[in-house]
């Protein structure tokens, strides 16, 4: 069989049925075998969005998944998304099509080492030197991308090898790689440990990441926080692990977190970081993070444990395993919830005196926020939101409210503006029933654009949502609080006409300019068939508030 | 009742301290694999963290490197860098060896200008330091001399004084005494 061939046997083994690519000289072969293959290819028109979509495709289904790129530009393209999915621990499978073997290190046309430039940014990668490999490469690069703490996986195959000629034979045994084996089961004596820390604790605080909605372990995080009254936090990435309608919420934490939130953590005397990582968006200056508090730490990923902050009770394992240990440990204890009374007053006293809130905009005004929330209420606050990166991925963070875990898709490490529209159609990819929507920013939507073109010319009716305030608001927000006003490089101008532009790839383009209008022009959006876009002016001139400025302690919060 | 064996948090310590403050040897199993190496030293810079000295070599087993690499643990936590370090797929196995238990040495070659007057006190040196003189040249010597760091060290101070051309060090290599 021809190596390529059997690619997508190894594939279809995998179980990959989506792939988001575009060919070129080097994978041609690939593309050869593509038209017999058993799956849909989407043809994506930059190969940086067919990244971010497999990014997409990956946090809706949980599935791992896949973008092709060809050799040199074609690879290049793909290292912004493969960096984001190893910041934002995304399991994906890249596949890059190689100069021949022999045109290896001559400089040859489309020739780009992509091995060595994305090793610091993969979780693993592999260049392929016998056809023979291939195969057994693929299921390599699915182990790694989906066990342990998931990520990027890096394939590279030259085109004369895509061509020849291998003996197939299908794996049926699991990879065992004797360099990588992921602690997954948890330390009970630990875990005993964390749940008597947590009987004695009087301010305790979850703070859950993104390791929870990745390990899937949403409903296992609901009931270790129903075990007694804890509250429960998330970070950008944790949104949706834990409802955010439920009493013991206490909202998002981190920069542009909730002030209780943030308090709470200023004040905590334990805090139980599951699936997260301190990072610094989180703990603002570290010598002040929660001054008061032990740290129980749970996560797959021993190097993060005490990276950032030296835990107490380190916890090495899948969450999805660890947190039902611990729930049950801690139920025998029998603890009296009424220890935490105190905690509570002093976090609803938070809770009444610092709502999210916003001033209410001026007559027609559309706030930015507002239309976030109108957004949750008309698509009954369960549509999968994909956002680009900027003010308007902090207000739909603050004010989508999310219940449901794989609901909430953005780009929060590496902060990929361009990252929303691919992403939301890799979403819509992966879960064609669900309502998907794209909340984005003048500034990240055209960095991306093109993709409308995807969207219409494969028929993935993802919806648009732009909060379209002339600006990059995030700097310009910066540039106003802490660079004295000096404006640069922020002013978008009237550049391009969204409405017409969408248009022109043959999707709906609507624009809303009245407050009036907006619920009407968001149904109409939701209901159009096919791709659309609605062009929401909102209040250009708007701040991301509450605030914690760079470097500074929770407990400085602004706004 | 579950109070009574109860953890009380002023109780809880974190691990030890992050900085050991002594030099480190780290002795590195690694897949026999083109790029590997790349891949820890790419590791090392991308972190920050520096290496003092460096060796790879092959093992008793064909498919298995070993690098040996020292750090030092009064700037860079040991305990982040090995579990950094485990995360690389090619990474078999990682010992930060412990100087009690560990026979490390180096090599170094020394080029030394050795005039006819002060040639016999460095043949001199080289057998209280029990090197050897490997090259003989009528204005330069090269003197071979294994031994641990400080050993070498010590030697190279001796030296030095006496016009020291080049030198080459090949960097610690190091193994576990005993059986296991």
């Amino acid at each position: 069989m021809r190596a390529a061939d059997a690619l997508f046997k190894s594939l279809e083994v995998e179980g990959v049925d989506h792939i988001f690519g575009i060919p070129g000289g080097a994978n041609l072969p690939t593309y050869d075998a593509l038209v017999d293959a058993d799956l849909r290819h989407v043809q994506a028109r930059h190969e940086q969005a067919a990244g971010h979509a497999a990014e997409g495709y990956a946090h809706a289904s949980g599935k791992v998944g896949v973008a092709f790129g060809t050799s040199g530009p074609g690879a290049t393209n793909l290292v912004t998304a493969i960096a984001d999915a190893m910041m934002d621990s995304v399991p994906t499978v890249f596949i890059t099509g190689q100069v021949r073997t022999d045109l290896i290190g001559t400089d040859g046309f489309q020739e780009a080492d992509i091995v060595g430039i994305t090793m610091p940014i993969v979780k693993h990668s592999l260049l392929c030197t016998e056809p023979e490999h291939i195969p057994e490469y693929v299921h390599e690069a699915f182990h790694i991308a989906s066990t342990g703490r998931p990520g990027p996986v890096l394939v590279d195959i030259p085109q004369d090898l895509a061509r020849a000629e291998i003996d197939y034979q299908e794996r049926t045994e699991p990879v065992d790689l004797s360099g990588y084996k992921p602690t997954v089961e948890g330390n009970l004596k630990q875990i005993r440990l964390a749940a008597k820390a947590m009987a004695n604790a009087r301010r305790p605080v979850i703070y859950s990441g993104g390791g929870v909605n990745l390990g899937d372990a949403s409903a296992e995080l609901r009931e270790l926080c129903a075990s007694d009254k804890f509250p429960v936090t998330s970070t950008l990435m944790g949104l949706g692990c834990f409802p955010a309608d439920d009493e013991q919420w206490l909202g998002m934490l981190g920069m542009h977190g909730t002030r209780t939130a943030n308090y709470a953590m200023d004040e905590a005397d334990l805090i139980i970081a599951i699936g997260a990582r301190f990072d610094d968006r989180i703990t603002g200056k570290l010598s002040e993070f929660a001054p008061s508090a032990k740290f129980i730490h749970i996560d797959i990923d021993p190097a993060e444990i005490s990276k950032n902050v030296p835990a107490h009770i380190p916890i090495v394992g899948d969450v999805k395993l660890v947190l039902p240990k611990l729930t049950r440990e801690y139920q025998t204890l029998q603890t009296d919830s009424s220890r935490l009374d105190g905690w509570w007053s002093r976090i609803k006293a938070w809770q009444g005196e610092y709502p999210l809130t916003y001033e209410p905009g001026g007559p027609g005004e559309i706030k930015p926020q507002l239309m976030v929330q109108k957004l949750h209420e008309l698509t009954g606050g369960d549509a999968i939101v994909a956002s680009d990166v900027g003010q308007h991925q902090m207000w739909a963070a603050q004010y989508y409210g999310f219940n449901q875990p794989r609901r909430w898709i953005n780009s929060g490490g590496l902060g990929t503006m361009g990252f929303g529209l691919p992403a939301a159609i890799g979403a819509k990819v992966a879960r064609p029933d669900d309502q998907v929507i794209c909340i984005s920013g003048d500034g990240s939507l055209i960095m991306n654009i093109q993709e409308m073109a995807t969207a219409v010319n494969e028929e993935v009716p993802v919806k648009v949502f732009l909060m379209n305030n002339g600006f990059m608001g995030m700097v310009r927000q910066w540039q106003e609080l802490f660079w004295s006003e000096r404006y640069s490089g922020v002013e978008n101008g009237p550049s391009p006409d969204w409405v017409k532009l969408t248009e022109a790839f043959g999707a709906q383009g609507l624009r809303c300019e009245d407050s009036a209008d907006l619920e009407e022009m968001i149904v109409a959006t939701l209901d159009a068939d096919g791709p659309a876009l609605l062009d929401v002016r909102v209040s250009p001139r708007e701040n991301c508030y509450p605030m914690i400025p760079a470097g500074n302690a929770a407990r400085d919060m602004v706004g | 009742m579950a109070s009574t064996d109860m953890v009380r948090l002023e109780d809880l310590h974190t691990g030890n301290s992050r900085l050991s403050g002594r030099k480190h040897v780290l002795s590195i199993m690694v897949e026999n694999r083109a790029g590997v190496l790349a891949r820890v030293a790419g590791l090392f810079s991308r972190r920050g963290f520096n290496i003092d000295t460096l060796a790879v070599g092959p093992t008793e087993d064909p498919e298995v490197s070993r690098i040996t690499l020292t750090i030092d643990g009064a700037v860079h936590p040991i305990d982040q860098v090995t579990k950094q370090l485990h995360k690389l797929i090619n990474v078999l196995k990682i010992r930060d060896m412990e100087p009690d238990e560990t026979v490390a040495r180096e090599m170094a070659l020394f080029k030394v200008s050795a005039a006819v007057e002060n040639r016999a006190e460095i043949v001199q040196f080289a057998e209280i330091f029990r090197a050897k003189i490997v090259d003989v040249s009528r204005r330069a010597l090269i003197v071979e001399v294994t031994g641990s760091h400080d050993k070498i060290e010590a030697f190279e101070s001796m030296l030095r004084p006496h016009g020291l051309l080049e030198m080459v060090r090949t960097g610690e290599v190091a193994l576990a005494r005993g059986g296991d």
